[in-house]
């Protein structure tokens, strides 16, 4: 099968370019993208990516396959390709440190914005802080985010303003501590977001449920969250 | 929270919340128009749609879609300026080009609706 | 010292897993200079993965639920050789350090009562084991070890961590008088080499399950600390004792819970028989998992395995209904559809026995401090302290509990983090790294920068799992162990020997690989020689020519010198502090 991936050295290239190889997979099976990396990574060494788990929750391994974004240890080959040939570029708009690592810092900062941790500063006592299942139930779809940033860099307004739109997966992440029934710092949280750019920027494109490998919906989320905004403003 | 100075609204809400009434206003007034041209279009006179025009209801109602027509696109144009012209100098110059070009339209709206 | 920039902190804690987190979040909170250095973006690390729970006597399921009682689970589990002082610590800390979490916002599965939900998990049981099967492991669904994570990086942040994201520990910096002073690390961005300097050391690198082909470990588990402590020369403890998890997903590896177990499903040869009956009468399928992982491989190996090859067995759960399956388990599902193409709700998941945990790795005591022997006497190692998987406290034993790693990691990192608050609070003095010592730690680095024409990283790496897969797997033979180690003796002149033909900086992940496979090859050459040489079968080391288990000779720690290659005998620790002894009785499920 022919891959074309995306290389960039910076210490070398003074351009990134495309380079097709030849990749033989083994017979019967299908293979993830990942595993078809690793197999180029045994031939030739200087390619470099992320990768953890391998199992799709630790979020290291996004990039763009055929144009959409994933995760390459989850995504079979099969379901990708087109035309014979698999094309494996960086995740979209972030700068590339190397081949297909980019360089998420502009990602974390967003997600470091929203105050991502449980604010509560009444005693909790000696036990957990009850919640019962149906508030506990209101964290499913939010929760499970792995940051691999797949729904923010498919996401054109955080294309254009990564510095000021928190993007879905920030926006997410937002949400899921202001639906948290033991989160005391709601005002706090809304007030912080309540601009022109932070969650207005969300046109409502949907990219970002397209792509998401959890299957979240940022897109729901970014909607309560202009609920609560519109019901603190009137 | 996010700040820029040419900003419409005090905040992203009352963006979005001007953004959506005024297309309520907008729609609204289009099918009043829709609607009496169809009434009254296969043989409309200058006299008819001037007396239309000259009722007082009319004349707020188009005043107020002018204002909405104004505010709806400054808003809109902003976000599309902040979006894509990079270059704060291009940006301002644009945002200026639609600010003055906004004002005129409504200043000559009004001396328009108000003025016969 | 060759112009290499140098960080200084309080306190370096090299792994940003769960331990490591804890711990560095514990000395963050009181204000010290903490960095947290970690090869991969923190929620990256190996924690995300664990699914079923966090075992721990909260009593929310039971409100009679004691610590004693899971502290016997523990002992019993360990076949033993568990450290009774410190299983009673976790035990007993245990509830704190949980609450903790919840308090930290953890989003906990829960009760009706509003309480944490817990579940059932193998090995566990009420009174002592006199009142049958308990329910002791909390879960936020399947996804406890995410959750945890997530909560931790949240926490630091909340508390101002120095995060090194993305810097690649080398080797430990030592000064003259042997005090560990910091590490030589790689930030990977670019390249550059870094001397960061700490007046203490945590190694919370996590296992090293890559030792083996077959592993439900991420990449990343190439068992970087205990390659840095070895190479230092310090002993490792109980190398021998892997725990292979019974239920990995077959062909792929990839972890399904002993939770689906705890939630009612259980194991099916071909026959469509409930084999864990004949095994294990009463605790089933729900036994400890070097039991269950050994009677899954003797049905496999007497012909009664599943498929093509009869080579792996059902875990069905199918008869629980959609429901249970999609709300409890609900990344089960979706780890089942992608790698095994079967929805669980209504097909059975073929799994096999695959490497999971690392029970052995750096002696420490309670308060997290790296323990050595000299003549026989337990010293602590100045200025290094460890926690997590990579160490040993020991509270697994020859055998870990489900949902007791995630307590481990939290009740340790935090005990680790409370002493070495203590001790900067009390000042440490030590003298700074001279040139030499600095050059000392960088001599591998520079080995294999240098090296031009040597051997090819992938191919010994394969070579190197195939090799610990077939000889030192679920069961051991002293045979086939012999022919093991003759392969590794061999393999170790060409790991030295290891040539990258990309030598560039910025983010080069050819060096990085080579680094963590000569970590795995140190941790591959402990464990093949503890194996072979404790001559006994104990909890999950199961040998052919040594089936029983030998008190008499083996009631005790092992401890592998990387100098000499000897394997010497630790003393477990039989005196828990609030508590009787558990005395080691047969062990039955």
């Amino acid at each position: 099968m022919l891959v074309s991936v995306y290389r960039y050295n910076p210490e070398t290239d003074s351009e990134p370019y495309m380079q097709d190889v030849e990749v033989s997979l083994p017979e019967g099976k299908d293979p993830m993208v990942l595993d078809v990396l690793n197999l180029i990574k045994e031939k030739d060494q200087s390619l470099s990516y992320r990768r953890s788990c391998r199992e799709g929750v630790c979020g290291s391994d996004g990039v763009n396959m055929n144009g959409k974004n994933g995760l390459a240890c989850i995504t079979p080959v099969s379901e990708v390709v087109s035309r014979g040939k698999l094309v494996v570029r960086p995740l979209p708009g972030l700068p590339v440190v190397r081949d297909l690592v980019v360089d998420m810092g502009v990602f974390y900062k967003q997600y470091q914005r929203i105050k991502p941790y449980l604010q509560n500063s009444s005693p909790a006592g000696g036990r957990e802080r009850l919640q019962s299942p149906e508030d506990r139930a209101k964290l499913d779809g939010l929760y499970e985010c792995i940051l691999c940033a797949c729904c923010s860099t498919s996401c054109p307004s955080f294309w254009w303003n990564p510095e000021k739109f928190v993007g879905p997966s920030g926006l997410l992440q937002a949400y899921r501590f202001l639906a948290d029934t033991r989160d005391e710092a709601t005002e706090e949280r809304l007030a912080d977001l309540d601009d022109p750019f932070s969650v207005f920027r969300c046109r409502g494109i949907m990219n970002c449920v397209s792509v998401c490998p959890k299957g979240l919906n940022p897109t729901k989320a970014i909607g309560h969250i202009r609920d609560m905004l519109l019901s603190r403003a009137t | 929270m996010v700040t820029n100075v040419l900003n419409y609204g005090r905040s992203g809400v009352a963006d979005w919340v001007v953004q959506r009434f005024s297309a309520l206003i907008l729609a609204a007034y289009t099918v009043v128009m829709v609607i009496w041209l169809a009434v009254n279009g296969s043989e409309l006179t200058f006299a008819q749609w001037q007396g239309f025009m000259g009722q007082t209801w009319v004349r707020i109602f188009t005043l107020l879609t002018v204002l909405a027509l104004a505010g709806h696109a400054w808003i809109g144009l902003w976000t599309v300026a902040t979006d894509y012209l990079k270059k704060s100098g291009v940006r301002v110059a644009f945002l200026g080009g639609v600010l003055i070009s906004l004002f005129s339209y409504v200043v000559w709206g009004i001396s328009i609706i108000w003025g016969f | 010292m060759t112009g290499l920039r140098k960080l200084s902190f309080d306190a370096v804690v090299i792994g940003g897993g769960g331990a490591g987190m804890r711990a560095s979040l514990q000395m963050a909170q009181s204000g010290f200079k903490t960095a947290c250095l970690t090869k991969v973006f923190p929620t990256r690390s190996h924690t995300v993965s664990a699914q079923g729970g966090i075992t721990c006597a909260i009593a929310s399921a039971d409100p009679n639920d004691d610590w004693r009682w899971h502290m016997y689970d523990t002992v019993k589990g360990s076949d033993y050789i568990g450290d009774q002082d410190a299983i009673e610590y976790m035990c007993s800390v245990g509830p704190e350090a949980v609450f903790e979490l919840e308090h930290m916002g953890l989003p906990f599965s829960r009760f009706e009562n509003g309480r944490i939900y817990q579940r059932p998990f193998g090995g566990q049981s009420k009174d002592y084991g006199a009142g049958g099967q308990a329910a002791r492991t909390c879960a936020a669904a399947d996804r406890t070890g995410h959750a945890l994570l997530h909560t931790l990086y949240q926490a630091n942040l909340k508390n101002n961590t120095t995060f090194l994201n993305e810097w690649f520990a080398v080797d430990l910096v030592r000064n003259q008088d042997g005090v560990v002073v910091g590490v030589i690390a790689i930030e990977i961005e670019t390249g550059e080499v870094v001397f960061v300097e700490s007046k203490a050391t945590v190694l919370a690198t996590g296992g090293a399950g890559r030792i083996y082909a077959s592993t439900t470990n991420a990449h990343i588990n190439t068992g970087d600390g205990i390659g840095m402590a070895l190479r230092a020369g310090y002993a490792m403890q109980d190398m021998e004792m892997w725990q292979f998890h019974p239920t990995g997903i077959y062909g792929a590896g990839t972890l399904v819970t002993e939770g689906c177990r705890g939630e009612g499903g259980y194991l099916i040869n071909k026959d469509g028989e409930r084999f864990m009956e004949r095994y294990a009468p009463n605790a089933k399928d729900l036994a400890g998992r070097d039991v269950v992982a050994r009677s899954m491989m003797t049905e496999i190996l007497e012909g009664r395995g599943c498929g093509e090859n009869s080579d792996h067995v059902y875990l069905k759960l199918d008869h629980l209904g959609k429901e249970i399956v999609h709300n409890r388990l609900p990344g089960i599902t979706e780890l089942s559809k992608t790698f095994a193409h079967v929805d669980p709700a209504v097909t059975p998941i073929p799994v096999v026995p695959t490497c999971h945990y690392m029970m052995g790795g750096i002696p420490t005591n309670v308060n997290g401090q790296a323990i050595t022997q000299i003549k026989g006497k337990d010293q602590a190692i100045p200025g290094l302290y460890a926690c997590g998987e990579a160490a040993c406290v020991s509270v697994h034993g020859a055998n870990r509990l489900g949902g007791n790693s995630l307590l481990d990691l939290v009740v340790f990192g935090r005990a680790a983090g409370i002493f070495i608050e203590e001790q900067l609070q009390q000042g440490i003095d030590y003298r700074l790294a001279s040139e030499d010592d600095v050059d000392r730690a960088m001599s591998r680095l520079n080995a294999l920068n240098s090296n031009d024409n040597g051997e090819d990283t992938a191919v010994l790496k394969r070579e190197l799992q195939s090799c610990m897969q077939n000889y030192f797997g679920v069961f051991r033979d002293g045979e086939y162990m012999k022919k093991g180690r003759d392969n590794l003796n061999i393999m170790r002149d060409r790991v030295a020997n290891i040539a990258i033909s990309d030598k560039s900086g910025a983010f080069n992940t050819a060096r990085m690989e080579a680094l963590e496979l000569q970590n795995l090859f140190e941790v591959a050459e402990a464990t093949a020689i503890a194996a072979d040489e404790r001559m006994e079968s104990r909890g999950a080391h199961s040998r052919n020519d040594y089936p029983e288990r030998d008190d008499k000779n083996w009631l005790c720690h092992s401890m592998y010198h990387p100098e000499t290659k000897k394997l010497t005998k630790r003393d477990v620790n039989f005196k828990p502090q609030t508590v009787d002894t558990f005395e080691p009785k047969v062990r039955t499920y």
